[in-house]
């Protein structure tokens, strides 16, 4: 093991779920870790476990919305590391209701996090990274994102743009030898997950073939895989991890 | 250095040309073998040189070497130039 061994990675909404346990598996093959999220204190205890993997882990408090806070952000990292390897673009909330109710203000809450904030670290790591003539980003989709769903159109409509956002900057920054990807989770077993009904709960479990909800590691896994040399060839692409629930 | 050396320097560096080739009637694109991403890397380059903010619709009219030396003439960046080489000592 140990196949990210020295590499940096910057991982948004790294204080729980998806974002934390993506941390730490990064961590588990060596990489040094710039750890953000929307409170200093709500990523100390992901931080502390990456040291306790032998990693260096740097956190930063930052509204990814915001154009000046995630610069300042990727400045910082990049004085303290002196390189950003890996961007993983994690951060991300729901604000689900009908689309015949629904306020402008979740529309907007939620694209400007899950797609701006993308957009935003996109833009501040792809100038290192070209200068580097190396990087790879990976930004965390999700299968809502590729069959949308009823409630979550604010939801389904950033995932989506996350989507389109992967592959446009896979065809422009190829050249320089930075790869983008998306996975795209299906139900995995979460904070923002433990908030839906039982009776959803369970019409999903229905419709995944491998009959469990995803832990947040089944996602971590397919993340480190992007980021490592093992996908040297694979960009622009979208890896569902969803216990077959969606098959392309 | 004035502004000129800076400036080919710059570009000798960023696009692997040789010094002679960046003459100011030289074209980023169809003279230096620069492709499109090229052109905002270098622009990306002159604003971390000069420290100055290139606004695109600036960026996208600088199209030559001579275009580049005007335009950073004109925000008075010769002059800044002179002014560091003398604080410098």
């Amino acid at each position: 093991m140990g196949f990210l061994k020295d590499k940096v990675a910057l991982v948004t909404g790294a204080a729980r779920g998806i974002g934390r346990a993506i941390a730490l598996r990064l961590a588990d093959e060596g990489a040094h870790t710039a750890l953000c999220d929307l409170r200093k204190e709500w990523v100390e205890e992901t931080a502390a476990e990456v040291a306790r993997r032998g990693c260096r882990a740097e956190i930063y408090e930052v509204d990814v919305s915001q154009a000046a806070q995630v610069q300042a952000c990727v400045d910082a990292a990049l004085a303290a590391f002196g390189r950003l390897d890996i961007l993983v673009n994690n951060a991300g909330i729901t604000k689900d209701g009908f689309l015949a109710r629904m306020s402008e203000a979740d529309w907007d809450a939620v694209l400007n996090v899950n797609l701006k904030g993308a957009f935003l670290f996109t833009k501040a790591a792809s100038k290192p990274m070209i200068r580097q003539r190396s990087g790879v980003i990976v930004n965390v989709a999700s299968i809502i994102g590729l069959i949308g769903n009823a409630g979550q159109c604010n939801y389904a409509a950033s995932k989506a743009g996350l989507i389109a956002l992967t592959k446009s900057t896979a065809k422009e920054l190829a050249s320089r030898n930075i790869r983008a990807n998306a996975v795209a989770p299906g139900f995995i077993q979460t904070a923002m997950t433990d908030k839906l009904p039982e009776d959803v709960r369970r019409k999903m479990l229905e419709v995944t073939p491998l009959g469990r909800f995803g832990q947040p590691e089944d996602v971590a896994n397919v993340v480190a895989f992007l980021a490592s040399d093992a996908s040297a060839y694979v960009t622009g692409q979208v890896i569902t991890v969803c216990g077959g629930m969606v098959m392309a | 250095m004035s502004l000129e050396e800076k400036v080919k320097e710059i570009i000798v560096e960023q696009l692997g040309v040789n010094a002679e080739q960046v003459k100011p009637e030289a074209s980023f694109i169809e003279d230096l073998g620069a492709d499109s991403l090229d052109t905002v890397e270098l622009v990306m380059a002159f604003e971390e040189e000069f420290r100055a903010e290139i606004p695109d619709e600036d960026a996208e009219k600088l199209t030559t070497v001579g275009a580049v030396i005007e335009y950073l003439k004109s925000k008075g960046f010769d002059k800044q130039l002179e002014e560091n080489k003398s604080s410098n000592g």
